[in-house]
């Protein structure tokens, strides 16, 4: 039997409808599999990439005040795509799907990397075109409609039946507009937000900015109403499914994206505030909140906000 | 607990070893053993360091290793240094009622806050430190101020010649001890926990992973699904059981899975 929390994206049937973001613990299956444990509905993988890189110095994440949320500036760390045979091998056991994040500093390593990862048969492959944390990589493709296009049509053409996922800036000045362009490309879901940003912080008495980075970009419940906005803005735009997320720590929250339109809910920063049990936590309060309001299921609660 | 990185006075610095020197910062900070803060230099980097005294002021051992603590050691009281934490899983002594504490070379400094507590606790313990040589051994202080200290050289140019694990056994063999609280090189860890395992001994062990986030949201030292900022750096025989990892492998900063050797050999430099 099926529960009311059952969720769905892109063809991919979740048990819950919380999925761990790309960029948060991920650096390997044990660790993906402790979210699945703990009620994620998909896990992603912190974003693969061509080539192995060490991402920046710390600092590289730490807490803004008064629960607002995370500036981080990790900057894609990954051992590069051919590097990861062992974690291929046990993601296999993984109980919930898993979603490949893939990133490139071009249209030609995002079609090489995404051609690999498709061979290792994720549930979904995330293309992470929207990162502020590297010079030449992420944010450069996402603002651009006609670069989300291009890269998006490229990957799709080399990953056979495996959907694919674009995960968009907040800072497109039209996000209907790239979201549009990459549905137009062949995606089959979408993902918003990425982190906002870039953003600063100096320490007044170092006198220096405190991300060793300097920039970086801001996650948790200071930019859940942008996150709800493009989410809104994305199911006006759009007819493929989206997978909403920024600041998404309790079940209200969830429930809030999911009346925006989006069809599952990324976790990432509410791990920091509540530990991996983040995930239990939301799906419970969502589950109660549909009770309380006589809601049966996801897909009756989705864009409901829309008039 | 502080959260964005703050600014501190270094009060004292304490020359220790060749290598090691203690750094006394002006921060109140309340935290317990085993738990750990990150320090920070503009432009450089910030690194994990345990903490071996908190309170009014907090003191923190640094051995020069790499880029990063030779920048440590260049400088000098009253420079100021960042500084934000306490981070991470102490030891706990809920239970124990007669402990074993060991430290092994630089692993000394995470349990050196540890005998003032089991005495203030009135818990039964005795300390076992190690090193090298004589002059590599520190912080006896810390130990001798509050009970019996047993100290270890490996080519035996103070106290016991050999290796702290061979004084564990034979405090083992002789009496019971509730838990076993350690923190050291992994091999010395490994064969802590080995010796703990034989004698039906509980232990608490203090891990080391290249950290990022220090927060346990990166997973940059994720050993199998453990985080080691976050669910450790100490963890138990219980959760220690479950570690494939422990001994054998750790990550590079790309994340990559590595030997430990290749591990201690990236981290040198």
């Amino acid at each position: 039997m099926g529960n009311i929390i059952n969720a769905s994206l892109a063809g991919v049937e979740l048990k819950t409808p919380t999925i761990l973001a790309s960029g948060f613990l991920g650096v390997n299956s044990g660790i993906l599999k402790r979210a699945a444990e703990c009620g994620a509905g998909a896990v992603t993988t912190k974003s693969i990439g061509f080539e192995k890189r060490d991402g920046h110095n710390n600092p590289t994440v730490f807490e803004l005040e008064a629960g607002t949320g995370l500036i981080n500036a990790v900057g894609l760390p990954t051992p590069g795509f051919r590097n990861m045979e062992e974690e291929w091998l046990e993601l296999k056991e993984c109980k919930v799907p898993v979603i490949a994040s893939i990133f490139g500093a071009s249209v030609q390593e995002f079609v090489e990397v995404a051609e690999f990862v498709a061979g290792k048969k994720p549930a979904m492959i995330e293309l992470n075109i929207s990162c502020p944390n590297s010079k030449s990589h992420g944010q450069l493709f996402g603002t651009s409609k006609e670069a989300s296009f291009e890269v998006t049509s490229a990957v799709k053409n080399v990953i056979g039946k495996i959907p694919l996922m674009p995960k968009l800036s907040p800072q497109a000045l039209n996000i209907a507009e790239i979201g549009k362009a990459c549905e137009e490309a062949g995606a089959d879901a979408l993902c918003a937000i990425n982190t906002l940003g870039p953003g600063m912080v100096i320490n007044i008495e170092a006198r220096k900015p405190v991300l060793h980075y300097k920039t970086g970009g801001l996650s948790g419940p200071a930019i859940k109403p942008i996150a709800v906005r493009c989410v809104w803005q994305l199911f006006e735009s759009v007819k493929i499914p989206i997978l909403g997320l920024g600041g998404i720590t309790n079940g209200r929250d969830a429930v809030e994206i999911i009346q925006a339109g989006a069809s599952a809910v990324g976790v990432g920063t509410a791990i920091h505030y509540n530990g991996i049990e983040a995930f239990g936590k939301i799906n419970s309060e969502l589950e109660d909140w549909m009770q309380a309001n006589g809601f049966s299921s996801i897909e009756k609660l989705r864009g409901i906000a829309h008039d | 607990m502080i959260k964005a990185p703050e600014f501190a006075k270094i009060s004292r610095i304490v020359p220790e070893t060749p290598t090691v020197k203690t750094f006394y910062l002006e921060k109140e900070l309340n935290g317990i053993p085993g738990q750990f803060v990150m320090l920070w230099l503009p432009g450089v980097d910030e690194k994990p360091f345990s903490v071996s005294q908190f309170g009014k002021q907090i003191a923190v051992s640094i051995q020069k290793k790499g880029k990063f603590t030779e920048k440590c050691f260049e400088l000098k009281e009253c420079d100021s240094i960042g500084v934000r934490g306490p981070f991470g899983k102490g030891f706990s002594i809920a239970g124990v009622k007669k402990a074993i504490v060991i430290g092994g070379g630089c692993g000394t400094a995470a349990v050196a806050g540890l005998p003032k507590m089991l005495k203030e606790q009135n818990i039964k313990f005795v300390s076992i430190t190690g090193a090298r040589t004589k002059e590599e051994l520190f912080s006896q202080k810390n130990f001798q101020n509050f009970g019996e200290l047993i100290e270890c050289t490996d080519d035996g140019s103070f106290g016991k010649k050999g290796f702290v694990t061979e004084a564990l056994k034979e405090m083992l063999a002789k009496e019971k001890f509730d838990c076993v609280m350690a923190c050291g090189p992994e091999a010395m860890l490994l064969n802590v926990f080995k010796t703990c395992e034989a004698n039906s001994t509980q232990c608490q062990l203090s891990l080391e992973r290249f950290m990022k986030c220090g927060l346990g949201v990166c997973a940059q030292c994720v050993i199998d699904d453990q985080l080691v900022c976050k669910d450790g750096p100490v963890f138990n025989s219980e959760k220690m059981r479950k570690l494939s990892e422990f001994g054998k492998f750790a990550r590079l900063k790309s994340g990559e899975k590595v030997e430990l050797k290749e591990y201690y050999a990236w981290r040198q430099k």
